[in-house]
C-alpha cells in the first residue's frame, strides 16, 4: 500500500511509518548507550540510518507473512511488530526476553509475528526465507516470505543457490538487499564483481532498485513487487541503497572510513519532509516522538526489573521433549 | 626470555613462515587491509603485498575449496575463518576434499594447507559465535587438529602446521588473544603430535588443551595447598594426540581427568577416556572424569555462559571425584 494519500486519513499510513522509524532509531540509540555502559553484553550491530528499508518493506506485509533477517536485525524485528518489552528484555539477557536471554541481539526472533530470526551467519537467512516461501506455496496460504540481506552477503553461494531455486519453483519470495556499501571493514566494490540487476535478469527475477533512505519510495516498490509475487509471479528482488552510520559493530573504531564521506540522508528527516509536504503539523511529530521515547524507557525499566535468564530452563529447551536414557 | 602476546605470536609465525617460504599465502575475510577481525594479520599486507595477503569476499565454501586446489598446485595456503562457527560453511572442502585427496588419489598428492580459526566463549557472543567444534575435525581421518594454550606454543605449533604436508585445522581461543607470556628468545617450530607436561605431579593427571590449560594450572595450584599433587598435560595437538605422554602420566598417578571447553558428550575427552580405559586399565585407581560444557548450545546471557563454561571449581570437584575424595 502506498504511504501517501490526502487529508488526515491519507496521512495515517505515513504517520505510522514515521513512528516506526522513530521507534527503531530511538531503540538503537538507547542500545548504543546501554552497550557502552556495559548493560548490554555481546556483539551488537546497529542499523542506524537504514530504518526506512525495514519500515517501508513491512508496510507491504501482513502479520502472517514471514521474514528472515541478518546480524543487523533490530529494525526488521521492530518494524514487524516485536514488542519493546520482549526486545529489550532479550538484549538485557532476561528470562522475559523474546528468546529468554539465550540469543541476544544477533538472534532476536518472534515466531508469533512471522519474524524467523536475526542471524549470526551471513547469508543463512536467504535459505531460511526461501524455505519459508516454499511452505507458503505448498500450504497455499497466500502469504509471502522476505529475506533481508546485506550487499556483502552477495558473495555467499547461498544467494545464487536460492535465487535459482526460488525462480525455478516460482516461490513467493521477496529478496531485499540492504546496500549500505560496506561488508564489515571493506567497501562492497572491493568484494562483488556483479550487478544485481543483471543477476536478476539472468534468473528471470523481477527487479527494482530504489533510494532506501526514503520510506515512501521503499513502500511503493515493496507494494509493487509484493503484488507481483502474490499474484503468482515468483520471486522478486528489491535493492535499497542506504548508509551505515555507525561501525560494523558497536566498538568498531572505523579506522578504515574516511572523514570526507558525503553526509547521508536521514530517513527520519526525509519522512518528516513528506509529512510536512502533506500538511502535517510538526507538533504532531513532536507528540509522537515524546510517546515513543517514554514507551522505550518503560520497556527498559521493565527489562531491568525482570528476572534473569535461567540455566535450568535453557538446558530443558535443547530438545522439544525431555531426553531419556540418562543414568543419573 | 622475551614477552609476547598470543595473538602477536600467531602473527609472528605467519610473518616468519611467509618470509621463509614464498609459497605461503594467507587468505580470509578482512585479513589484509583491516588486519583481521581480531587483528592477528595486522601488518602482513604491508610486508608481503596483496598477492600473498588476500582479502576475500564472504565466501567461506569457495575460499576453503580454493585453498585445497591451491595446495594441490604448489602453494601453502593459510586460511582464516573468522569464527570457528563459520567453518560449517567450509566443511565440504575440509572433510570431503582436503582430508581425502592424498588417500583417495593413491598418495599422488598432499594438501599442505592450514585453516586458522578462533573458538570459545566468554564474550556473550551467543550460540553462533562461541562454539568449540574441534572434535568434529579430529573425527575425520586425513585432518590434523592443533590447539595452542599460550604464545610460545601458538608460535611453534603454527610454524609446524604450515610446514606440515597435510591439512591442519589450527584452533585459536578468542579469550587468549590478549594473553601475554614468556617465550624463548629463539622461537622454533614445535612438532605436531607431542604433548607437554606443563606441571609435574604425583596424585592425579589433568589433560587439557587451549584455554583449559590455564584452568588446569590454577586448579593444580589451589589443590597443592591441600597436598593434592596434580600433573598437568597440555595436549597441544588434538589429532594426532600424544597417547604415550598421557599413558606415561597415568602410569605414575593412577588417576585421570580431562578438561575442555567444548561440549563434553562425544568430545575429545571421550576419546582420551576411552583409549586410557583400554590401554591404561591396569594403572587406573579410580574413574576417569571429564569436564566440559553441558549438552546445549552456548547461551548469550553472560550469567548463563559463565555457568556453561568449565571453571576451576568444576575442575576441582572433578579431581576430587577422580580421587574418590568427594
Ligand atoms: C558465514 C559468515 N561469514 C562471515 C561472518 C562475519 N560477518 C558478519 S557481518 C559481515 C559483513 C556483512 O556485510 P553485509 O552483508 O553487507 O551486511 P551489513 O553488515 O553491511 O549490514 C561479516 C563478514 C558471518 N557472520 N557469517
Ligand atoms: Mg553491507
Amino acid at each position: 500500500m502506498p504511504l501517501t494519500g490526502t487529508g488526515e486519513d491519507g496521512n495515517a499510513a505515513l504517520l505510522r511509518s514515521y513512528e516506526q522509524l522513530l521507534v527503531i532509531r530511538r531503540c538503537e540509540e538507547r542500545l548504543q548507550r546501554l552497550f557502552a555502559e556495559g548493560e548490554v553484553p555481546g556483539f551488537i550491530h546497529l542499523g542506524v540510518g537504514q530504518e526506512a528499508i525495514s519500515v517501508g518493506v513491512m508496510s507491504a506485509l501482513g502479520p502472517a507473512d514471514t521474514l528472515a533477517s541478518t546480524h543487523r536485525g533490530h529494525g526488521h524485528a521492530l518494524a514487524k511488530g516485536m514488542p519493546l518489552d520482549g526486545f529489550f528484555a532479550e538484549l538485557l539477557a532476561r528470562d522475559t526476553g523474546v528468546c529468554r536471554g539465550r540469543g541476544g541481539s544477533m538472534h532476536v526472533a518472534d515466531m508469533s509475528i512471522g519474524m524467523l530470526g536475526a542471524n549470526g551467519i551471513v547469508g543463512a537467512g536467504l535459505s531460511i526465507a526461501t524455505g519459508s516461501a516454499l511452505a507458503h506455496k505448498l500450504r497455499k496460504n497466500g502469504q509471502i516470505a522476505v529475506s533481508f540481506f546485506g550487499d556483502g552477503a552477495l558473495a555467499e553461494g547461498l544467494l545464487h543457490e536460492c535465487g535459482n531455486m526460488a525462480a525455478l519453483m516460482k516461490l513467493p519470495l521477496l529478496l531485499v538487499c540492504e546496500a549500505n556499501g560496506w561488508s564489515e571493514f571493506s567497501p562492497v566494490s572491493s568484494q562483488i564483481a556483479f550487478d544485481l540487476a543483471k543477476w536478476s535478469e539472468a534468473y528471470g527475477i523481477a527487479y527494482r532498485k530504489i533510494d532506501g533512505n526514503d520510506v515512501v519510495a521503499v513502500a511503493e516498490a515493496a507494494a509493487e513487487l509484493t503484488g507481483l509475487i502474490r499474484s503468482g509471479g515468483g520471486p522478486a528482488l528489491l535493492t535499497c541503497t542506504t548508509d551505515r552510520w555507525r561501525g560494523h559493530f558497536e566498538g568498531d573504531a572505523q579506522k578504515y572510513r574516511s572523514s570526507d564521506e558525503p553526509a547521508p540522508r536521514d530517513p527520519i528527516v526525509v519522512a518528516g519532509e513528506h509529512l510536512a509536504a502533506a500538511g502535517v503539523a510538526t507538533q504532531r511529530l513532536t507528540q509522537i516522538a515524546a510517546r515513543v521515547e517514554s514507551e522505550i524507557e518503560e520497556a527498559i525499566v521493565a527489562a531491568r526489573a525482570a528476572p534473569p535468564a535461567r540455566f535450568d530452563a535453557a538446558l530443558a529447551d535443547v530438545y522439544t521433549a525431555a531426553s531419556i536414557g540418562v543414568a543419573i | 626470555m622475551a614477552q609476547l602476546r598470543y595473538g602477536a605470536a600467531i602473527g609472528q609465525a605467519l610473518a616468519d613462515a611467509m618470509q621463509d617460504d614464498p609459497t605461503v599465502v594467507i587468505m580470509g575475510e578482512d585479513i589484509a587491509g583491516a588486519g583481521g577481525s581480531f587483528g592477528i594479520t595486522r601488518g602482513l599486507l604491508d610486508k608481503f603485498g596483496p598477492e600473498r595477503v588476500i582479502d576475500t569476499p564472504i565466501s567461506e565454501a569457495a575460499i576453503a575449496g580454493m585453498a585445497v586446489g591451491a595446495a594441490m598446485s604448489g602453494l601453502k595456503p593459510v586460511l582464516e575463518i573468522m569464527f570457528m562457527d563459520f567453518t560449517t560453511l567450509a566443511m565440504d572442502a575440509m572433510v570431503n576434499q582436503a582430508a581425502k585427496a592424498r588417500f583417495m588419489f593413491g598418495a599422488q598428492v598432499s594438501v599442505p594447507m592450514v585453516l586458522r580459526t578462533p573458538h570459545g566463549g566468554g564474550l556473550s557472543a551467543g550460540p553462533q559465535h562461541s562454539q568449540c567444534l574441534e572434535a568434529w575435525f579430529a573425527h575425520v581421518p586425513g585432518l590434523k587438529v592443533v590447539c595452542p594454550s599460550g604464545p610460545a606454543n601458538a608460535y611453534g605449533l603454527l610454524r609446524a602446521a604450515i610446514a606440515d604436508p597435510d591439512p591442519v585445522v589450527f584452533v585459536e581461543h578468542k579469550g587468549l588473544y590478549a594473553m601475554r607470556d614468556e617465550v624463548p628468545e629463539v622461537l622454533a617450530p614445535i612438532p605436531l603430535g607431542q604433548a607437554a607436561v606443563v606441571r609435574s605431579g604425583e596424585h592425579v593427571t589433568v589433560v587439557a588443551y587451549g584455554a583449559a590449560v590455564a584452568l588446569a594450572m590454577q586448579t593444580a595450584e589451589q589443590l597443592a595447598s591441600e597436598s593434592i599433587s596434580v600433573e598437568v598435560i597440555d595436549l597441544q595437538t588434538i589429532q594426532p594426540w600424544d597417547e604415550a605422554a598421557v599413558l606415561a602420566s597415568l602410569a605414575k598417578t593412577g588417576h585421570l581427568v580431562v578438561v575442555h571447553e567444548a561440549v563434553e558428550a562425544f568430545g575429545v575427552g571421550a576419546e582420551i577416556a576411552a583409549r586410557m580405559a583400554e590401554l591404561g586399565f591396569s594403572y587406573l585407581k579410580g574413574p576417569i572424569v571429564r569436564v566440559g560444557a553441558p549438552f546445549m548450545p552456548v547461551p548469550f546471557s553472560a550469567e548463563l555462559e559463565a555457568t556453561y563454561r568449565p571453571s576451576v571449581s568444576r575442575l576441582i570437584a572433578a579431581v576430587r571425584k577422580a580421587l574418590g575424595k568427594e
